[in-house]
């Protein structure tokens, strides 16, 4: 066994043999820093996510699609708990990580900047956005960091009921009138290249993912992701009787894999640095909602306070 | 970059920085951080299961019934504020366990009985 010499080799080591790093242990600063960055932007999607879904609570068809509507919005804003808690455990507080996503400093993910036009748009979220997302935490609930990892073991036990309603909505839609199977195949055609780009950009471009990979904060690249994704919608689609909006979409029987087209590179960096089509919305939603509920929320710590002075007078007496 | 450690949670406040007495301008204004624990049925121990924000005890009970158990995981809630929590430094972790490593005849299976024992 070789003499371990510092702090990093320390850390590297544990994490090398698969032990999980907790919240007092030493790590290096980029990789809290890195964590940080991620498990907030990670929690402010799942926050902003309930926006474009919010949208068809009160038009949802039928009021058990409005249930079970309200019951998968409830879910993300559970999802984005349990991540600002496991990113608290870091050292930032909520109300920085609130007005970093505020001010525009912190990201989420781009695919909640894209409208929800029908009722079809629900459906390919739940099948596609929701199917993305469990690919990229079913990996990330053997991340390195334990309260990171924990958080995505919950979240992957409830997403799955999320992707399946999705596909549920769709695939009612694509067996009903020539309008509906028409509104369906028109929100996949919509909802697929953002979904794509969910992954992040290619391998040979992501600066982050060498250093996050031998962290094992991630363990798969974005293609290697994005291609798990192609293989498993490409067969899926075919359940719906729709098609991927993709020319290029094409079985690769010798790579025992789906070939498919260039994304629009263009495109997602433009809706990254904040110009796609509802990114002024979103943000603006999410002040206006910060903003209004600051009565509420000094409301209760007034009558928390108010409560413990009174019981203190009450044993005092 | 210099990252200042201002608050540990899930149970890992040690005790020399205990007390929650570290508290920076800019979390004051958030509510109080509390863990949950969940029983998740009779007879079994109530379980760490994450930490949320709340002004009070049952402000945090409440939010825990909406947040953890939403699909029948729990029967039982409790609430401890994070700042009451003290836990050992994992610096220490040697020095404090290590003590147990060869004490090996702790174990059943460090006896070597006759097989006539039967099991015992």
């Amino acid at each position: 066994m070789s003499v371990l010499i510092n702090q990093e080799e320390l850390f590297q080591d544990r994490v090398d043999n698969e032990i999980k790093i907790e919240p007092r242990d030493w790590m290096p600063d980029a990789y809290r820093k890195t964590l940080v960055r991620q498990i907030s932007q990670h929690a402010h999607s799942e926050i902003v996510g309930m926006l474009p879904e919010g949208n068809w609570i009160s038009r949802a068809p039928s009021l058990k699609r409005k249930a079970i509507l309200l019951a998968k919005v409830q879910d993300e804003a559970g999802h984005g708990l349990y991540l600002y808690s496991a990113a608290e455990t870091l050292g930032t507080s909520r109300e920085q990580m609130i007005n970093d996503l505020h001010s525009g400093k912190a990201k989420y993910s781009s695919i909640f900047n894209y409208p929800t036009l029908t009722w079809a748009d629900i459906g390919a979220i739940g099948w596609l956005v929701d199917g993305a997302a469990i690919l990229n935490q079913v990996m990330l609930c053997r991340t390195s960091y334990g309260p990171y990892a924990r958080a995505m073991v919950r979240i992957c036990k409830e997403e799955s009921f999320h992707q399946r309603q999705g596909f549920d909505i769709l695939l009612t839609l694509s067996r009903g009138t020539p309008a509906q199977k028409e509104m369906c195949q028109d929100a996949i055609n919509r909802w697929w290249w953002p979904s794509m780009m969910m992954f992040g950009p290619r391998d040979s471009e992501s600066t982050n993912s060498d250093q996050s990979m031998k962290w094992k904060i991630k363990r798969k690249s974005n293609d290697e992701l994005r291609q798990n994704f192609v293989d498993m919608c490409a067969e899926q689609v075919k359940v719906l009787g729709m098609t991927l909006p993709d020319a290029d979409l094409k079985w690769n029987e010798a790579e025992g894999k789906y070939d498919f087209g260039e994304i629009d590179w263009d495109e997602f960096w433009n809706v990254v640095k904040g110009n796609g089509p509802c990114n002024k919305q979103r943000l603006d939603a999410r002040r206006k909602a910060w903003e209004e509920g600051e009565w509420v929320r000094e409301a209760a710590s007034a009558f928390a306070k108010k409560q413990q002075q009174k019981q203190k007078q009450d044993k005092a007496a | 970059m210099s990252f200042q450690i201002r608050k540990f949670y899930y149970g890992d406040i040690p005790e020399d920085k205990a007390g929650g007495a570290i508290v920076s301008k800019q979390t004051a204004n958030d509510w109080p951080l509390w863990e949950i624990f969940i029983r998740s049925k009779q007879g079994l121990d109530h379980k760490h299961v994450g930490s949320l924000h709340a002004a009070d005890a049952q402000m945090a009970i409440e939010n825990a019934r909406d947040v953890y158990t939403r699909r029948m995981e729990g029967v039982s809630i409790w609430a401890v504020e994070s700042k009451h929590i003290h836990a050992s430094n994992p610096d220490e972790a040697t020095s404090l366990y290590e003590p147990a490593n060869d004490k090996i005849y702790r174990y059943p299976t460090f006896y070597d009985l006759p097989d006539e024992v039967g099991h015992m």
